[in-house]
């Protein structure tokens, strides 16, 4: 995989190299199954779990290091539709997608559903409006097109300004998440577990780059979607729910709702702070208000998703623009196989937890029954659950069941009596997922600074070998700010992972859609659409979280609701105000229209 | 390459684009927004309104992007521009 003709080779051989990959991932897993037998310790399986997966990752880092500077930005742009699928997905898939997804829908009920459609329906856009079009404009990075379409260096740093803000938000909690999973399983401090997560991230990316960053990505893509599928089939089986539980547990959703109505789903009558009770149906839209809040949270992502860079920057490593069109396809198929297991971990999580004719259940036991099992009391002391008497009838109510959300995929495998093994695959795939996203992250980032700041606008005269080490720099400098932040712990994961996606949608949506789709579009307004956009979107932002009054009932999840349409105004009417771009932009604009002939920017620029 | 040819093929890819953001428009906030409607229909056991959104607009934007690039590749051929 090193710089000459070894590469090529390589991508030649990917289909050999994954599939022995992933044999050997089933070996280990086998291995760690046996182990478990002979009587090795919880703890000694997660810790192996962790450090073999990591290993790979870092292997992979090593052999793909690079000092070429389309490799290290665009991965040589040979990456295949089909990996480069699976690598967008798990770049796409962060922590949150993994741990919290399922633990919100448990929770959240209708209304959070939106997240599903939000995150999975943004593809569209992506190849719709963007992919295709930015693969064949060739630029490196995503402010590169912005400054290369409308020219000038105000409009190129704008640009750099909003993807730093929505990829620095996103990728606090990406390494929050690496430092929770790794200090309990490695049984290390938090703030230790966040350093070592930074570090096994660096490996992945920081000698390779984009060549680095893909291929690990694809690796990590395999161990997360195992992890996260085994344990929820393994489980409809072991309970009964069918082999492949997803199109049958219909019958479930239904059950869930007799069973909420003959509970009742009730505040607690003393909250546990950190904990929550269920209190929302499983599934009962209300229309009206609900519905609002349904399709403007779906809008804020699925735009977002359209505009956030390092998802983006995914599809410029493609040999061609079919080929991009092509894993944008692949993309959405591999995260798909994610989003729509989900939904059905959850609801047979609940159905175990609620339904009394399964042995499984724990509302409506004895409470000196529930506080005995094994796997409520290793939850509740790490203070994650909480079970607590508080009428006094001797019987759990639903209202007296505290759960964190985001232990439900974690848990799962201990409600339904899955043996630890299981656990320590789900700990790999997490970290997988998180570790995935905060690479790419980063990487956009560094390379945005590098490539834009740096080299495009204050030293266009810097060699190679200058550019790719002040990349590397800035890559390791991103990295430890972002790890000191996240071991302050100033952010709950989920809220600051919608945030990064209303800051793109609100900054970058409109300048990359009307860049390809009107030629009328010039610097001025761009200019003016990211920063009113991302202006208003950060205003509305800080008042709502300050406790102002909402606007529309948009709360802070979905502030892209109030910048897009500034940023859309604001670069139009500021556009026709302007004069029009002169006949070499627009001609350009054509060109980035067509799949043949040259890129607009050259191979290496 | 004429540029008679590259307007064609403009229209032609415009054209696809609006049919297929409108077919996402319907699965991905129409039918969501009246989930409650749909509730009365059901669907391999599974209220129709949430099936639909825990897998039936999940598969039809898998299905949107495949068929748009199918018929995206033949526009792109059709007009003698395609880069493969």
């Amino acid at each position: 995989m090193s710089d000459q003709s070894q590469g090529t080779r390589f991508v030649d051989r990917l289909g050999k190299v994954y599939g022995i990959y992933t044999l050997g991932f089933l070996g280990f897993f086998a291995l760690m199954a046996i182990v478990e037998q002979l009587g090795a310790s919880a703890q000694l399986i997660g810790i192996l779990f962790l450090l073999f997966t990591i290993a790979i990752y870092a292997t992979i880092g090593w052999l793909s290091r690079t000092m070429q500077v389309d490799a290290y930005y665009v991965a040589g742009r040979e990456v295949p539709s089909f990996y480069n699928g699976m690598a967008t997905a798990a770049d796409w898939m962060s922590g949150a997608s993994f741990v919290a997804l399922a633990g919100g829908i448990y929770f959240g009920g209708y209304p959070y559903l939106g997240f599903v459609i939000g995150w999975t329906g943004g593809y569209v856009l992506v190849n719709a409006l963007m992919a295709p079009y930015l693969r064949k404009f060739g630029c490196y990075t995503v402010p590169d097109f912005i400054g290369t379409r409308y020219g000038g260096n105000l409009a190129r740093f704008c640009a750099v300004v909003v993807l730093v803000v929505a990829s620095f938000t996103y990728v606090t909690a990406q390494i929050n998440a690496t430092g929770t999973i790794a200090s309990r399983a490695l049984a290390i401090p938090f703030e230790a577990g966040v350093w070592f997560g930074l570090l096994g991230i660096l490996l992945c990316s920081m000698l390779g780059g984009m060549r680095g960053v893909t291929w690990t990505q694809v690796a990590q893509y395999i161990v997360l979607i195992i992890a996260y599928l085994v344990p929820v089939i393994w489980m409809s089986n072991a309970q009964g729910f069918g082999i492949i539980p997803h199109f049958t547990y219909g019958d479930a959703t239904l059950r869930i709702a007799e069973l909420e109505a003959q509970y009742g789903l009730e505040a607690a009558a003393q909250a546990v702070a950190g904990l929550r009770v269920l209190t929302t149906p499983h599934f009962d839209p209300q229309g009206g208000l609900d519905s609002w809040k349904f399709v403007t949270l779906a809008f804020s992502m699925m735009a977002g998703t359209a505009s956030l860079p390092h998802i983006l920057m995914r599809y410029f490593t493609t040999p061609s623009v079919r080929q991009a069109r092509k894993s944008v396809g692949w993309s959405l198929f591999f995260i798909f196989l994610l989003y729509f297991t989900a939904p059905a971990l959850a609801t047979l999580t609940k159905l175990q937890l609620l339904d009394p004719n399964l042995a499984t259940a724990v509302v409506g036991k004895a409470i000196d029954d529930v506080a005995n099992l094994e796997w409520i009391r290793n939850w509740t002391e790490v203070g994650m659950l909480s079970v607590v008497d508080q009428n006094g009838d001797g019987i759990v109510q639903l209202n007296e069941f505290f759960m964190r959300p985001d232990i439900v995929v974690l848990a799962t495998p201990e409600i339904a009596g899955l043996p630890y093994v299981i656990s320590g695959l789900v700990a790999a795939g997490g970290m997988a997922a998180a570790m995935s996203t905060a690479d790419g992250l980063l990487l956009a980032m560094a390379n945005a600074l590098s490539h834009d700041l740096y080299y495009k606008i204050i030293d266009p005269k810097a060699d190679t070998k200058r550019r790719l080490i002040v990349a590397r720099v800035l890559l390791v400098g991103i990295g430890a700010l972002a790890a000191l932040i996240a071991s302050l712990q100033l952010t709950g994961i989920l809220g600051a992972v919608a945030w990064a996606f209303c800051f793109a949608a609100s900054g970058l949506f409109f300048p990359l859609v009307l860049g390809i789709w009107w030629k009328r579009a010039n610097r001025p307004g761009a200019i003016a659409g990211m920063i009113a956009g991302f202006v208003a979107g950060s205003v509305y932002l800080i008042h709502v979280y300050n406790g102002g009054a909402q606007l529309w009932s948009i709360d802070h999840l979905r502030f892209a609701i109030i910048g897009m349409p500034v940023s859309l105004v604001a670069m139009v009417v500021v556009s026709l105000i302007t004069e029009a771009p002169d006949a070499e932009m627009q001609a350009m604009v054509d060109e980035t229209r067509v799949p043949t002939g040259k890129p607009i920017l050259s191979e290496t620029h | 390459m004429s540029q008679d040819n590259r307007r064609l093929h403009w229209a032609k890819t415009s054209r696809l684009t609006y049919w297929v953001l409108a077919l996402w428009l319907l699965f991905g906030y129409v039918f969501p927004f009246f989930a409650r409607d749909l509730d009365g229909g059901s669907f391999l056991g599974f209220p129709l309104g949430y099936y639909m959104i825990v897998q039936g607009s999940l598969i039809v934007f898998v299905l949107l992007i495949v068929g748009q690039n199918f018929l995206q590749d033949r526009i792109d051929e059709e007009c003698g521009l395609s880069d493969e």
